[in-house]
């Protein structure tokens, strides 16, 4: 900037509004990074920022899941109803594991960033183990329900709720052979920069489907039980 | 073992696509037979089919765009000759090869050449555009390309393997559903768009991530060049609609195989909310293709004009207001469905507004041409062609937009001809001139102008008559997708479109002819400087082709237009900017990641088509050892020392000060 007097929000007012991408004097412009002019963001911002818009396109389509659900949760035909099969003991127990193994999940990412490789490696089986116990309660309350007679192919209800519910699973399950990917590779290649990088965009991944459950939880199973 | 795969399924008894598939066949097999003889394959595959640079990839991406506008077009001359022949008789296309064939023809010509054409060129120039060196994925990049190319060569096996859909582009159910449907064509379709789907998403993820993460020092976003900002939004776009379809047609999967009751019409399925969700993210598509291509225009006009582009913040303003408006006008798709008179007022009104955007757009190319000097060059004339008949196409678009003209309209020719007249002119006509305008600065020579222009005149003048009379046919009750018809008054305006189609055969030729004619006259063609047009855009400020690294150091950005402000001064002073310090440069070591997983997922489709699950689960088993495989590399970079950097940047700049005292002398005389 040059000299003059003027405070910057008046000058900023008075700027000229066709040049906004320059200071009043033509250059010198901010290099602070935050206005995006300091030029390539480091690699772990770029990493990040990626794998969380990767996220969001997920959470589009899972909001075309829940839409679905929405829209055919009438559906039951000559099917049971929402609060005919749901057994909210068995979905409070998956909940709490979902949740619990977020928080063990961030606990492995505060032993990555201090390079504790004992407490890493702990925090990520236990992790997994939740997450397993979460899967194989969702595998159980869906085969329960297929065996009941009550599968995707009874109603419309049913088949958006066995594609919601079942989304979410199989996110879970990839989530959980990226898990043990990442252990190994934590493990053979230690804290090396691309694997903690990779290793964040895990935690991202994971901390998101929890979100998501929080979705289902409420929108599927909560308000289903409503009669 | 081989699951619904029979020899049955190869098409003996029809003629038509057994000749097309078996020339289409030996065709490639002569491509793929002379490349293993003349001893190119280790070359294609070193720096080719592993490349992750996003020129080469951007490359790729539109040779497959041209090679499938090329099949599109077939099917187009093949459905404007039934009709020409299909008065009171059959044709020579039996009704359920011709519902295939307006089916293949409006799939390959959104999904595999306009999206592949526009991701490419955005691939190509974006990062050059930002002034960095690749984008910020570049494997996922391959990946992406790979994936498409995987969709792509789906849709064309059922050529000779099975057959395609015959539900038009869009499946609509209950009509797509396995009740109706029985066969594979739909199952085609449904496993070439998730698969080339899934390319595109993680191409926009990279692109957006590229855009808003990784730009040149200075280059704050209301710097960046209007194709950037376009490009931007199209992605954003992506992003957020293609998962829509991705989950639609993954219902429409489960229905079809496993007894789901998303679309059906029993059950408590519900049709019409297949509607819904493919047209929340189908307009959104409309979108997708037509941004990038007004980038493509904004830039050529700007660059032919000699001018800054006109009031750039409205422009930019115009580009977002139609990236959020886009998403708030898909009900206008199924007026007619019944979702009653307030609701279709309502989107009536949106659809109308998104039209006030665009108007913007083009009086702001209008007043960018304005006092200036322009050059009419092929790129140029698309640009020109594009915005002449596109008011056309906008305005037949506000028309239909009205409901009770839509009730009159809908399903007719008049609506073919309009999304014919909007896709055509922005997407096709948008794909040429940045083909043409980007081509020198991809491989060191220039395009000959004399094809190009032929190839344009020919080009417009088809299109308009063949739509043009589209346009009549539907005022005169004529409605799409008919295998034949008596209407005696439709017939001399069908031989009219048919006529239109053979003008635009010969602007077909000479744009192949034009690429011919240039590759064997490239050095009288040869583009020394590396700015050919005199352009405005940092890819200018490179050699053609640019190095692998794009920039010896990354330039540094003081305000709009960033290459013309360092082109103005070098003018004033005589001389080139001072030469930087130069550094090693990292850059990501090629892959075949993406190629690898191409075929994987080719596999799956296959096999996912013909209920051969072995080899599906082989498939994906593939894919999973192939990601874990590429993530357990060691060395992902390599440098390039500085020497090699100074090198090329030097030879550049002296061709460039060469030009620079020629100018000069050429103004002092």
């Amino acid at each position: 900037m040059s000299g003059t007097a003027s405070p910057a929000w008046v000058t900023a007012l008075r700027g000229d509004p066709y040049h906004l991408g320059h200071t009043r004097d033509g250059h010198g412009e901010s290099r602070a990074t935050g206005r995006g002019t300091g030029g390539p963001s480091p690699k772990r911002i770029i990493v990040a920022y990626g794998f969380w818009i990767f996220i969001l396109s997920d959470i589009v389509m899972f909001a075309s899941f829940f839409a679905s659900y929405a829209v055919l949760q009438g559906g039951v035909s000559d099917g049971p109803t929402g609060p005919e099969i749901f057994d909210l003991d068995r979905i409070a127990i998956e909940t709490a594991l979902l949740l619990l193994s977020s928080f063990t999940c961030g606990m492995a990412s505060l032993a990555l960033s201090a390079r504790r490789m004992l407490l890493f490696q702990t925090a990520m089986a236990v992790t997994f183990c939740l997450g397993a116990g979460f899967v194989a309660l969702e595998v159980m309350e869906l085969h329960d329900l297929i065996q009941r007679g009550a599968g995707p192919s009874r109603s419309a209800f049913l088949s958006s709720f066995f594609t919601l519910v079942g989304c979410h699973g199989l996110h879970v399950t990839v989530g959980l052979l990226w898990l043990l990917t990442m252990m190994a590779q934590v493990l053979t290649k230690g804290f090396r920069s691309d694997i903690v990088r990779r290793t964040l965009c895990f935690a991202l991944f994971w901390h998101a489907l929890d979100i998501v459950w929080v979705g289902v939880f409420s929108v599927v199973y909560l308000m289903g039980s409503i009669t | 073992m081989l699951g619904k795969l029979t020899l049955s399924a190869i098409p003996l008894d029809q003629p038509v696509p057994l000749v097309a598939g078996a020339v289409v066949a030996l065709i490639a097999l002569g491509v793929v037979a002379w490349v293993v003889i003349a001893g190119h394959l280790p070359y294609l595959w070193r720096e080719w089919i592993t490349s992750v640079d996003h020129k080469r990839i951007g490359v790729m991406y539109c040779i497959l765009a041209l090679v499938m506008l090329i099949r599109g077009f077939s099917d187009a001359i093949l459905m404007r000759s039934q009709h020409a022949v299909a008065y009171k008789a059959g044709g020579y296309l039996p009704p359920e090869h011709y519902d295939q064939i307006f089916s293949a023809h409006g799939v390959i010509m959104i999904f595999f050449g306009a999206m592949p054409f526009m991701i490419g060129l955005m691939n190509f120039a974006v990062p050059l555009q930002l002034g960095v060196r690749d984008v910020a994925f570049p494997t996922l990049n391959s990946v992406s390309f790979w994936l498409t190319a995987s969709g792509a060569l789906l849709v064309n096996v059922s050529l000779v393997v099975g057959e395609f859909a015959r539900t038009g582009w869009w499946p609509a159910p209950p009509l797509s559903e396995v009740t109706y449907s029985p066969g594979v064509g739909v199952d085609y379709y449904l496993w070439a768009i998730q698969i080339s789907g899934v390319g595109t998403l993680l191409s926009g993820v990279n692109l957006v991530t590229t855009i808003l993460k990784m730009r040149a020092p200075g280059m704050s976003y209301l710097r960046m060049p209007m194709f950037c900002w376009t490009a931007l939004a199209s992605n954003l776009l992506i992003i957020a609609a293609f998962p829509i379809l991705t989950a639609t047609l993954a219902m429409l999967i489960l229905d079809r195989y496993l007894g789901f009751h998303f679309f059906t019409d029993s059950h408590g399925g519900n049709s019409m909310m297949f509607m819904n969700l493919f047209w929340a993210w189908g307009h959104p598509e409309v979108y997708i293709l037509a941004l990038p291509a007004y980038g493509v225009f904004s830039e050529v006009i700007s660059t032919f004009s000699g001018k800054p582009l006109f009031a750039y913040r409205s422009m930019v303003m115009a580009t977002m207001a139609i990236f959020i408006l886009s998403f708030m006008v898909w009900l206008h798709h199924f007026f007619t469905m019944g979702p009653g008179g307030d609701v279709n007022g309502v989107f009536a009104i949106t659809s109308m507004i998104i039209a006030v955007p665009t108007g913007v757009k083009i009086f702001d190319w209008l007043f960018t041409m304005y006092g200036g000097r322009v050059r009419l060059t092929t790129a140029m004339l698309w640009s020109l062609g594009f915005m002449v008949t596109f008011v056309v196409g906008g305005a037949t678009g506000v028309l239909l937009a009205i409901p009770p003209a839509d009730f009159v309209l809908h399903n007719s020719m008049f609506l073919v001809a309009h999304f014919h007249n909007v896709m055509v002119s922005a997407v096709l006509f948008g794909a040429f001139a940045g083909y043409t305008y980007w081509f020198p600065k991809a491989f060191g020579f220039q395009l000959n102008e004399w094809w190009g222009k032929a190839a344009f005149w020919f080009g417009i003048t088809g299109f308009v008559i063949v739509f043009g009379a589209f346009y009549w046919l539907g005022l005169l009750g004529m409605t799409r997708r008919m295998q034949h018809y008596d209407v005696a008054d439709w017939r001399p305006w069908i031989l009219v479109s048919a006529f239109g189609v053979a003008v635009m055969l010969a602007g077909v030729v000479c744009q192949v002819v034009q690429l011919v004619v240039s590759i064997r006259r490239r050095e009288s063609l040869r583009d020394i400087t590396g700015d050919p047009w005199d352009g405005r855009s940092l890819e200018w400020a490179t050699a053609s082709p640019p190095p692998v690294f794009n920039f010896a150091a990354l330039p540094e950005v003081h305000g709009e237009e960033a290459y013309w402000a360092i082109k103005s001064r070098a003018r004033e002073q005589m001389r080139l900017r001072e030469e930087p310090a130069y550094e090693p440069i990292e850059m990501p070591l090629n892959s075949p990641t993406g190629f690898i997983c191409a075929f994987f997922s080719t596999l799956i489709g296959f096999a996912m088509i013909w209920y051969i699950w072995w080899l599906a689960a082989a498939g994906f088993l593939g894919a999973f050892v192939t990601f874990v495989a590429f993530a357990w590399r060691d060395t992902v970079e390599y440098e390039i020392p500085a020497s090699e950097v100074a090198k090329v940047n030097r030879a550049n700049r002296s061709t460039r000060l060469e030009a620079l005292h020629g100018a000069g002398q050429r103004r002092a005389a």
